[in-house]
């Protein structure tokens, strides 16, 4: 009996590395490994077409705080995240709140709201580019309104280009995180919001007050989520610029500047790495920051 | 308070009418331009109907030397073939960490999670070089064997498995079962919905996935829909073929619309889960 345990036990162990062998050795190689690689490799100058490694120590990192163009990609990026990443949060909560308040055809708005969610970020750079070009519906609609005085190619305007992108982001990113709210409100309990109104308490109040504290974890979730996202955007830029961040570098993100160093002629994975690290720690700290900050609102409230 | 309730359902309805119209109007424009001809996409007209519509953009998608359809099958091989890798390897892992007792599974599971962490733009780098030495540059392999496996899944496995009965496991086991005859022949069968779950949204993320099939596949009868849509948009310097582009564009939505509408039951439950993590 003893022996037929041990056996069993034996089994048991060689059947669990089984089933999860694949996942490990995947983890390790294109993870573990990988981040092995990338810091050595932002410590050297990397030649890939000769295939040369030259230790250079920190002058990689150093080059970071010295190259305008890095600086710019930053600055983008920062910008960025600081519109997106709040704006999806708060529209997708009240969206949701919205739909949460005994609507008709709520069904009907969900099939449609979550169409974006559906569509490939080349699809739908594909179709904003379309819009914002110059024989684009925002030229013709625009002048109909007074909007826009003449018309004009949007996609070659520094300073509009990252606001499409922007919108774009927004628009196509919102109904991903308002469908995870929307479920977490089923969860409120009804009672709450029925007190409330007996008390007076109207709708924004209720908002306020009600649904607001208890999508706490929620908006934490959403935020963070969103924050890591947006730090990282790289397909709408690359799609839009066709992989140029122009015009004059008006949509350079820090993860398109990253690919241009490593995958073009520029041929500097060292520093590609090295701004790949930082971008990373970055985000480490902005989502700590966040979820801290979440956490302390919670001891007041 | 009675006050408030004439004109707060209006506003709510405004409010959802407006968004709605918001969402979809970018969506209606791409389907009409499909059904334009090129000179009336780019005369700038702002009528959603089109004045003549015309099937010759998606006529010439089958002739002539569109690369459409090639593009389409490789886009449904890899998302089909890593879907069904990242359904049984996720779930083995699941099943592992959370029915089966064996030495270091605790800091496995660890090692899983903490990968969560990292952001993916760091592994871009390392990730292609490694690629490359063993040899996957330009082929699905490439897309697939990196993305065969996801943490998130494995991590909602588990949960899953947890919760479930050991009742029945250990009278199968009795009967001299082994955990791997449990996991195929009990506990994968009794799982369809949440593996259905994951299924949908791991297709949706090879369906749509752009960065790495951009990177890894040079050979153009080898893109994917959404690399070729963009070297569609891309190749002719200056002028964008508007129509073709739309009309690509519209075409890449429609399995993943038509599979939103038969398993949207399985997109809603995924949604709910990815809120409770």
């Amino acid at each position: 009996m003893k022996k037929k345990m041990n056996r069993n036990k034996l089994y048991d162990h060689i059947q669990g590395y089984t089933f999860i062998s694949p996942a490990i050795v995947l983890l390790a190689v294109f993870v573990y490994i990988s981040i092995v690689v990338a810091i050595y490799m932002s410590f050297n100058e990397v030649n890939l077409f000769r295939w040369t490694f030259d230790f250079v120590g920190f002058n990689n990192y150093k080059r970071i705080f010295t190259e305008d163009r890095i600086f710019k990609a930053f600055s983008n990026t920062t910008k960025f995240v600081a519109v997106v990443a709040p704006m999806q949060t708060v529209l997708a909560l009240i969206l949701a709140a919205v739909l949460n308040s005994k609507i008709r055809a709520q069904k009907a708005f969900r099939i449609v709201y979550f169409l974006p969610t559906l569509t490939s970020s080349t699809a739908l750079t594909m179709i904003f580019m379309f819009i914002f070009s110059i024989s684009g519906p925002y030229n013709t609609i625009g002048k109909a309104l007074g909007f826009v005085q003449e018309a004009t190619n949007w996609l070659n305007e520094p300073k509009f280009a990252l606001k499409i992108i922007m919108c774009m982001n927004i628009w196509s990113t919102v109904p991903y995180y308002m469908t995870i709210y929307l479920s977490a409100l089923q969860d409120v309990p009804a009672s709450l919001y029925e007190a409330a109104e007996v008390d007076g308490a109207n709708a924004v109040l209720r908002f306020l007050n009600i649904t607001v504290p208890h999508m706490k974890p929620i908006t934490s979730f959403v935020f963070i989520t969103g924050i890591i996202g947006t730090f990282q955007m790289f397909d709408q830029a690359y799609i839009f610029s066709n992989g140029s961040g122009g015009p004059q570098n008006s949509t350079l993100t820090v993860a398109l500047m990253v690919y241009q160093y490593a995958f073009s002629l520029l041929n500097d994975m060292g520093l590609a790495s090295a701004v790949a690290i930082v971008l990373s720690i970055v985000i480490i700290i902005a989502s700590a920051l966040a979820n801290k900050l979440n956490k302390s609102e919670k001891l007041y409230s | 308070m009675k006050k408030e309730r004439k004109w707060a359902r209006p506003v709510l309805y405004a409010i959802l009418i407006i968004y709605a119209l918001v969402t979809l109007y970018p969506f209606l424009w791409a389907v009409s331009a499909s059904f334009k001809t090129f000179r009336e996409i780019t005369g700038g007209g702002a009528s959603i109907i089109p004045k003549q519509p015309t099937l010759a953009n998606y006529i010439n998608i089958f002739t002539g030397t569109a690369k459409f359809t090639r593009w389409f099958m490789n886009s449904v091989i890899i998302a089909v073939l890593g879907t069904l890798l990242n359904v049984i390897l996720n779930s083995m892992g699941g099943y592992a960490l959370a029915q089966i007792e064996f030495k270091g599974s605790k800091l496995f599971f660890g090692m899983l999670m903490a990968t969560l962490t990292i952001p993916g733009q760091v592994l871009l780098i390392p990730n292609y070089l490694i690629i490359k030495a063993i040899g996957l540059m330009n082929s699905f392999s490439a897309l697939i064997v990196p993305s065969a496996i996801n943490v998130t899944y494995i991590f909602l496995m588990r949960q899953y498995f947890m919760s479930f009965s050991k009742q029945v496991e250990e009278a199968a086991r009795i009967d001299g079962v082994s955990k791997a005859g449990c996991f195929f022949r009990i506990a994968l069968p009794l799982s369809r919905s949440i593996l259905a779950t994951q299924a949908t949204f791991i297709f949706l993320g090879f369906w749509n996935d752009f960065t790495k099939a951009m990177l890894y596949l040079k050979d153009i009868n080898k893109f994917t829909l959404p690399v070729g849509i963009q070297a569609t948009q891309s190749q002719t310097s200056g002028v964008t073929l508007w129509n073709e582009t739309l009309t690509y564009s519209v075409i890449s939505m429609v399995p993943i619309l038509i599979m939103y509408i038969v398993l949207n039951k399985y997109f809603m439950q995924g949604l709910r889960m990815e809120g409770e993590k």
